[in-house]
């Protein structure tokens, strides 16, 4: 495979560092090398938070990523900061609810799906929007295999929550299956 | 328990190459970004019969893991730059007194409280001269979670057999990144980390005596049979303290003598691509990996680039790096700080390459393609 | 000829000890000795930790397992010790600076704990090691030759403070009152739990001098003269009370918590980490 140097943005809270961990963790059950950072400030909720994953075949040197392959952006906010520093060839996945000017749409692979509502209307939980993500990015991109993710998804989540989040993972997974499609 | 294979922080691999290593206390105040190794170690060692406690301070997180060693019981305190300054003193006591104890620093943007969360060199000088006083350290910093794994439980064995505070100088890099590892059993551990104990045989029966050509004494845990005192003063073999001149003087100086005589057993280092490198870029902890990425691409481009790490970054490899700095034209050295470590290497490599620096203190951290522009720079000025 | 006594519980090679003549330590010291002794307890199981002051010259002394910190540090250096090894004794000896001021928060926290650690506080009232400045413990408007005009400060009430911060055994005695101030030690040791004594010493080298206390005899009448039983105490007023120095066991209520180290070994039993 390519190294996938995969950006996850969003707001404090929104769990794209879980997200990230969980989309590391399955590609090492498929004993891919990755490597899983994040930055984040002083706030628990509320905050700007990046975090990022590199998945490669080969041993990694750097461990962060200085130009994503991959950015999700799950709110306005973290669109606005992090758009600009993506790869010619980069997936850029968008919540449904942010703005993309036509020309960047234009001139880059834009997915935009409803990942916040699927969570809180289809799921009913939005907690379950970075599981929701983390199926929309791996189908996406083909990263791990199912059976990795759901492995990983049920041993970082809450117990008692199992199914539910299994749920969204396959409904992320539905939304580009579905996207891809139009 | 974790698996044997495990996507772990640096942090949560630090825990775990404790356990391995044989802590079986740990006591510690909680800051960023050192926390997991607190909580790590409060979910793990009662599990193993061991003990945790979150002291009330950091003053009191390194003095309570003194005294758990104290009685034999090997231990552990983690911090990060504040809390690292707080430890100093009694890094000092450990010194002097002679308890093997680990003090993890993860070290993070300063001074003061700075960027908490931002990662930052910016204490290894602090590792070496932190605490007052002329007085022996060693300090390892790892550069990837499998790395901080096996140096964790280094640095026990180095604290356990040369009976000193070592210091496991971490960053916020390689504490907060996740990548898979495997958690290698003590039965299966490679020979240079195989587990070392403390040797409690007393030598001529005085507790802090050492064996001629030795610089180690041996003296064993309290209530264990043998009553004596442990002072923070200079004191004669049976620890009771002294005045005078020249017992101080030939503690002083075995002190120091017992890292500067064992270089060879001590000293760790990691090199690539040096043989024919006419740039040796010099590294350490958290700039490592993106230094190696660097390398790689520089050799691609044909640029001579090779790379030097200490391991051990206190005591500095100083001899290797002077061979180093004979065959090269310029050493740079690459870290997350206004300069620190750069003094160290200009000291040793005194004039016989010149000394080039590339430095980040605002909580960012240093790309391979600012190093790659950096090399590029500086060997157009070597020409 | 020194005591039995003395022979048995002191490193006669380290005598005679540093204190001034006069100094009350010296006496407390031996009160220490001897309610170990009372205690019937092992000596290689009993651990002396003391921290940085004139006070804490007496663990160098005493011929146990004996640990010399830094200043202030001893009840966390104990914390350790009794975390890693339980059925040690451990006693620390400790002064009202080393205590009460660079030491107060390990102080206060232990005794929340309620770990099993006896603290005896030698309280001269001064920093007599660095040569007579003002303690925690200086009376207010006395003075030190960092309170050249009298000390401002109020003073803390040792005893109170640990009992308000869960201490389970609180109690005081004086340099003058030894036999009391053995039994006050003594059940502090029995106390399975966090117990501070305070025993009262004399400095007539600082704190004497300097506030014109007179002799040492004078100073040691003195406390002869104004100690109050505090059970005598209960049935007098503030007026009678005032000036006087109230002594004995204020407080022993084993807690309903139970002691720090037994409750962690409950947590380690639990997860099996036993076995």
């Amino acid at each position: 495979m390519k190294k996938a140097e995969l950006r996850l943005t969003g707001s404090g809270g929104q769990g794209v560092i879980l997200a990230t961990i969980i989309l590391a963790e399955a590609a090492f059950f498929d004993k891919k090398k990755v490597v899983q950072s994040q930055s984040y400030g002083p706030e628990a909720r509320g905050g700007m938070c990046k975090a990022e994953v590199v998945i490669d075949d080969n041993p990694i040197t750097y461990t962060k990523v200085a130009t994503p392959n991959f950015l999700l952006a799950l709110t306005q906010a973290s669109f606005n900061k992090f758009h600009e520093t993506v790869t010619d060839d980069a997936v850029v996945m968008v919540d449904h609810t942010v703005q993309v000017p036509e020309e960047y749409r234009k001139s880059h692979n834009v997915v935009m799906i409803p990942i916040l509502e699927t969570a809180s209307v289809v799921i009913g939980n939005p907690m379950s929007a970075n599981i929701v993500a983390v199926g929309a990015i791996n189908e996406a991109l083909g990263l791990c295999t199912v059976e990795s993710l759901e492995k990983s998804v049920t041993g970082r989540i809450p117990k008692g929550t199992e199914e539910l989040n299994i749920r969204a993972l396959h409904a992320g997974m539905a939304l580009v299956k579905a996207s891809v499609g139009h | 328990m974790a698996d044997r294979f495990a996507l772990l922080q640096g942090n949560e691999a630090c825990v775990e190459g404790a356990i391995t290593a044989g802590m079986r206390f740990y006591s510690g105040y909680p800051i960023t970004p050192s926390t997991e190794i607190a909580e790590g170690s409060a979910v793990r060692l009662p599990q193993v019969g061991g003990k945790f406690v979150q002291m009330e301070d950091e003053i009191g997180g390194i003095a309570a893991a003194i005294g758990a060693s104290v009685v034999g019981v090997k231990s552990m305190t983690a911090t990060s730059g504040p809390g690292f300054s707080l430890k100093q003193e009694n890094i000092g006591y450990a010194a002097i007194a002679e308890i093997p104890v680990v003090v993890v620093d993860v070290q993070r943007s300063g001074p003061s409280t700075g960027l908490p969360t931002s990662p930052s060199q910016g204490d290894v000088m602090q590792a070496r001269w932190g605490t007052h006083g002329d007085h022996p350290v060693i300090a390892i910093s790892p550069c990837s979670v499998q790395d901080t794994y096996y140096q964790t439980i280094r640095c026990f064995n180095l604290a356990e057999k040369y009976r000193t505070p070592v210091i496991l100088l971490m960053d916020e890099i390689v504490g907060h990144m996740r990548e898979g590892i495997e958690l290698v059993p003590e039965e299966e551990l490679p020979e240079e980390f195989k587990i070392v104990n403390r040797d409690n045989n007393m030598v001529d029966g005085k507790p802090y005596a050492c064996a001629k050509g030795e610089y180690v004494p041996h003296q064993p845990p309290f209530g264990t049979g043998t009553r004596y005192n442990i002072t923070g003063l200079y004191s004669n073999e049976y620890g009771f303290p002294t005045n005078d001149n020249d017992i101080a003087n030939a503690k002083a100086t075995r002190l120091m003598e017992k890292i500067e005589k064992n270089l060879d057993d001590i000293l760790d280092y990691e090199e690539e691509n040096l043989d024919d490198a006419t740039v040796a870029i010099v590294c350490y902890g958290g700039t490592t990996r993106a230094v190696m990425e660097a390398v790689a691409q520089l050799r691609n481009q044909g640029v001579k680039a090779g790379m030097f790490r200490p391991v051990t970054v206190w005591p500095f490899p100083e001899q290797r790096l002077k061979e180093i700095a004979k065959k090269v034209k310029t050493v740079l050295v690459v870290e997350h700080n206004y300069g620190q470590l750069v003094e160290e290497v200009e000291k040793v490599v005194k004039g016989a390459a010149k000394v080039e620096f590339l430095g980040k203190w605002d909580g960012t951290t240093i790309t391979p393609a600012q190093i790659i522009n950096k090399v590029k720079e500086v060997s157009k000025n070597a020409k | 000829m020194p005591s039995k006594l003395v022979e048995k519980t002191f490193r006669m090679e380290n005598l005679p000890h540093i204190w001034c003549p006069g100094c009350g330590h010296g006496i407390l010291m031996r009160d220490v000795a001897q309610a170990i002794e009372n205690c019937n307890l092992d000596p290689e199981k009993v651990v002396i930790v003391s921290g940085i002051g004139c006070s804490s010259r007496a663990a160098g002394y005493m011929n146990f397992n004996t640990l010399h910190t830094a200043h202030g540090r001893a009840i966390a250096f104990a914390t350790g010790i009794k975390m890693a090894n339980p059925e040690l004794t451990v006693i620390v000896i400790t002064g009202d600076g080393d205590c009460t001021a660079i030491g107060g928060n390990h102080l206060i926290h232990a005794c929340r704990r309620n770990i099993d650690i006896t603290v005896v506080v030698f309280n001269n009232n001064i920093y007599g090691m660095t040569g007579g400045q003002y303690s925690p413990t200086t009376p207010t408007g006395e003075k030190g030759t960092t309170a050249p005009y009298g000390n401002i400060d109020n003073v803390f009430d040792i005893t109170g403070l640990a009992q308000a911060a869960g201490a389970t055994y609180t109690a005081r005695g004086t340099a003058y009152h030894a036999t009391q101030t053995i039994k006050l030690i003594e059940n502090g040791i029995k106390n399975k739990g966090f117990s501070l004594i305070e025993g009262v010493s004399v400095c007539p080298t600082y704190y004497g001098r300097k506030n014109k206390k007179g002799s040492v005899v004078k100073m040691m009448n003195w406390q002869k003269d104004n100690a109050i039983d505090v059970k005598k105490a209960a049935n007098m007023d503030e007026k009678e009370l005032k000036g006087k120095l109230i002594i004995g066991e204020f407080y022993n209520n084993p807690s309903t918590t139970g002691e720090y180290t037994e409750r962690y070994d409950e947590i380690i039993k639990k997860l099996g980490g036993d076995k």
